[in-house]
């Protein structure tokens, strides 16, 4: 194996695929057979982070960035004049199992550019999974990108080695991806990962009857979005989203703030700054969608598409709803807790166990773990709370921000002057 | 005031604990002979032998009432190597014996229980940590190597981690405070104690023929997946403190 060559390869094709937002190991489980190499459990581990802050756990890089396809967001398309690449199936499958071996990561996140058709490259990738499966008997993680219009009988292959599958919507709205992916539609996109979704529903019910099933992509599909490439509001993000969760059994919807890497006519400026704030509420968003029992429709107001960008969606939620406050921490279901802004699923359920040994004050939430100086406006007592005097006040919005500073507030402090 | 000296071991702790409720003392304090300094003059010494049949005693009885799981959070506590570790596992099992119908680890308004449970997060999270940041080194001989520092001693609660990942590679994972390690040969996976302090100057002479090159490769790769455009690095040093630094591959 020539090492500076691999060396360049991987430097070209690692580049190439840090935009794939998608890091997570988890969700699924293989447990290593005798003897064999890697074990994936349901939690996942992220090995190292990048100086962004990013979770480093898999190996994520290309097969290759040749492309066929010339979608303006994306640094590889085929009218950007970069150096390219392209790895053998041999020197990916030799990455990681070296790198598995240190413990640098929990196994393959690989993607690719289009070269010659869907099928040839998707092909390619299954290979790259067998190998791994078959010849490596690795038993680490695995995440194949689904390339859009590859057909069936290579997506079901696909699932039986891989533990997790993505398509990349790339853009929230049709008529955005029209803009900017001329060549793409989304039809494409959707139609292999109906054909997973069909599977892993099947794969489970063959599982209640037969013994012996093969695994078929247990960590389930996931996809990503790109955020303020084009001009959608935050209403349509979410409600995409919600329409995978609900409708695909999404694992994870990824949202990437669009980072300008382009000059082109149809994009934000190469000055334009990462919109990372308002990622940063997209994923709290989602985070209240999946974890807090939160619907779409509760999260924005189709009067104000955009998520706030001064408060979290939560306590955003919560003035927008002072009806349901206060909430008694003593006789409140856990799900009304839940709601209470600054209390998170832990401290939930921390509250919810230690009640049954004594009447909670203050001073225990403090201890619990709640973000008092927001949760404590919200919430009765047996004790009476004097905070809540706050509730009715016509200046409470001013009184929270004023309580909590962002922790993006210096970074980012351009976006914040905007409001 | 009495003071029981135990030899430090689990099981030694437990065996005290049995002992204070066997002779019925109140006014009590366990600490292991090694870190036994005296400082009140007025306590009287209680020297604990460690006997099996006694702690088990205990580890049964508190199972029936705080569960597997409860136990596990003790050893956690246990291997925090906290200065007030015994005082609170002490306290632990007295509520619980004083409260058997309910799971005491969980009245989080109690604060020894909050401390156990503060510290439990602590362990976890380092527990966690090693499992991500172990980086081994392939050695000539063939056997992957890796040295570790934790705050806490969490090497035991590791090494079923690890057994079950790496199973057709030899490997030793080797704590340098503590000077104990974990040694898996293709067969067994065992804790071995040397005599003295490996010495580990110059030990990259004894790399593999391919460990630099992979780890060139990994430090590129670490360096190339990286936007520049979004560099955070109070996250960055917030997801992986400096005091790992010096054993990551990445960090060069």
């Amino acid at each position: 194996m020539n090492f500076d060559r691999l060396k360049e390869k991987l430097e070209i094709l690692a580049d190439a695929a840090k935009y794939d937002v998608s890091c997570s190991s988890s969700g699924g489980t293989r447990k290593n057979k005798k003897g064999a190499l890697g074990d994936s459990s349901a939690s996942g581990i992220c090995h190292t982070y990048t100086e962004d802050g990013r979770c480093v756990s898999l190996l994520k890089v290309l097969l290759t960035n040749h492309c066929i396809y010339d979608c303006a967001y994306c640094v590889s398309r085929s009218s950007n004049d970069i150096k390219r690449a392209a790895f053998t199936v041999e020197e990916v499958v030799d990455l990681t199992i070296n790198f598995y071996r240190r413990n640098y990561i929990e196994g393959l996140f690989i993607s690719s550019g289009i070269f010659k058709n869907a099928d040839t490259t998707m092909e390619r990738l299954v290979r790259v999974a067998k190998k791994l499966r078959l010849e490596e008997n690795f038993n680490g993680y695995i995440h194949l990108k689904s390339i859009p219009g590859a057909s069936d009988d290579l997506m079901q292959e696909a699932a039986l080695y891989a533990d997790r599958l993505s398509v990349n919507i790339e853009i929230p709205t049709e008529s955005g991806l029209k803009l900017l992916a001329p060549e793409k539609n989304r039809q494409d996109m959707i139609s292999p990962m109906r054909y997973i979704q069909k599977g892993i529903i099947q794969y489970k019910d063959e599982k209640k009857i037969l013994k012996k099933v093969p695994k078929f992509a247990p960590a389930g599909q996931s996809t990503q979005m790109i955020v303020g490439a084009t001009n959608e509001n935050d209403l349509q993000i979410i409600k995409v989203a919600d329409h995978f969760y609900k409708n695909f059994n999404l694992k994870r919807v990824y949202y990437s703030g669009y980072v300008p890497v382009l000059e082109d006519q149809r994009l934000p400026s190469l000055t334009t700054e990462v919109p990372m704030l308002r990622e940063n509420r997209l994923y709290q968003s989602d985070w209240l969608m999946r974890f807090y029992g939160f619907k779409a429709e509760e999260i924005l107001d189709p009067n104000v598409p955009f998520l706030d960008l001064e408060m979290d969606p939560k306590l955003s939620w919560a003035l927008r709803n002072l009806d349901q406050f206060p909430v008694n921490l003593q006789t409140a279901e856990y799900r009304t807790i839940l709601r209470i802004p600054g209390i998170g699923v832990k401290t939930a359920q921390k509250i919810v166990s230690a009640r049954r040994f004594q009447i909670l004050t203050m001073d225990h939430l403090k201890k619990l773990g709640a973000a008092v100086n927001r949760a404590k406006y919200f919430i009765d007592f047996n004790a009476g709370n004097a905070y809540l005097k706050y509730l009715t006040d016509k200046n409470f919005r001013k009184l929270l921000i004023g309580g909590s500073s962002s922790k993006f507030h210096n970074q980012f402090s351009q976006q914040l002057t905007l409001f | 005031m009495t003071t029981l000296l135990y030899d430090g071991s689990f099981d030694g702790l437990f065996t005290a604990i049995f002992e204070v409720f066997e002779y019925r003392y109140k006014d009590v304090e366990i600490t292991s002979r090694e870190r036994f300094h005296q400082e009140n003059i007025f306590a009287e010494i209680h020297e604990v032998i460690t006997q099996t049949e006694k702690s088990e005693r205990v580890l049964n009885k508190l199972e029936q009432n705080i569960g597997k799981q409860g136990i596990y959070q003790l050893l956690k506590v246990f291997l925090s190597e906290d200065p007030d570790l015994e005082n609170l596992i002490l306290s632990a099992v007295r509520q619980s014996v004083k409260n058997p119908e309910n799971n005491i680890l969980e009245n989080f308004a109690d604060n020894d229980v909050l401390k156990i449970s503060k510290i439990c997060k602590s362990v976890n999270r380092e527990r966690h940590r090693m499992t991500a940041f172990v980086r081994f080194e392939k050695m000539r001989d063939g056997v992957f190597f890796s040295k570790i520092d934790p705050d806490f001693n969490v090497l035991p609660l590791i090494r079923k981690h690890f057994h079950d990942r790496y199973q057709d590679q030899k490997w030793m994972i080797y704590d340098l405070r503590r000077n104990y390690g974990l040694l898996y040969d293709l067969n067994d996976c065992e804790f071995f104690y040397p005599d003295e302090k490996i010495i580990l100057h110059n030990y990259q002479q004894k790399f593999h023929d391919e460990e630099n090159n992979y780890q060139i490769l990994w430090q590129r790769y670490f360096t190339k997946t990286n936007i520049v455009e979004r560099k955070n690095m109070k996250l960055h040093i917030q997801h992986v403190p400096k005091r790992y630094w010096k054993y990551l591959t990445e960090k060069w």
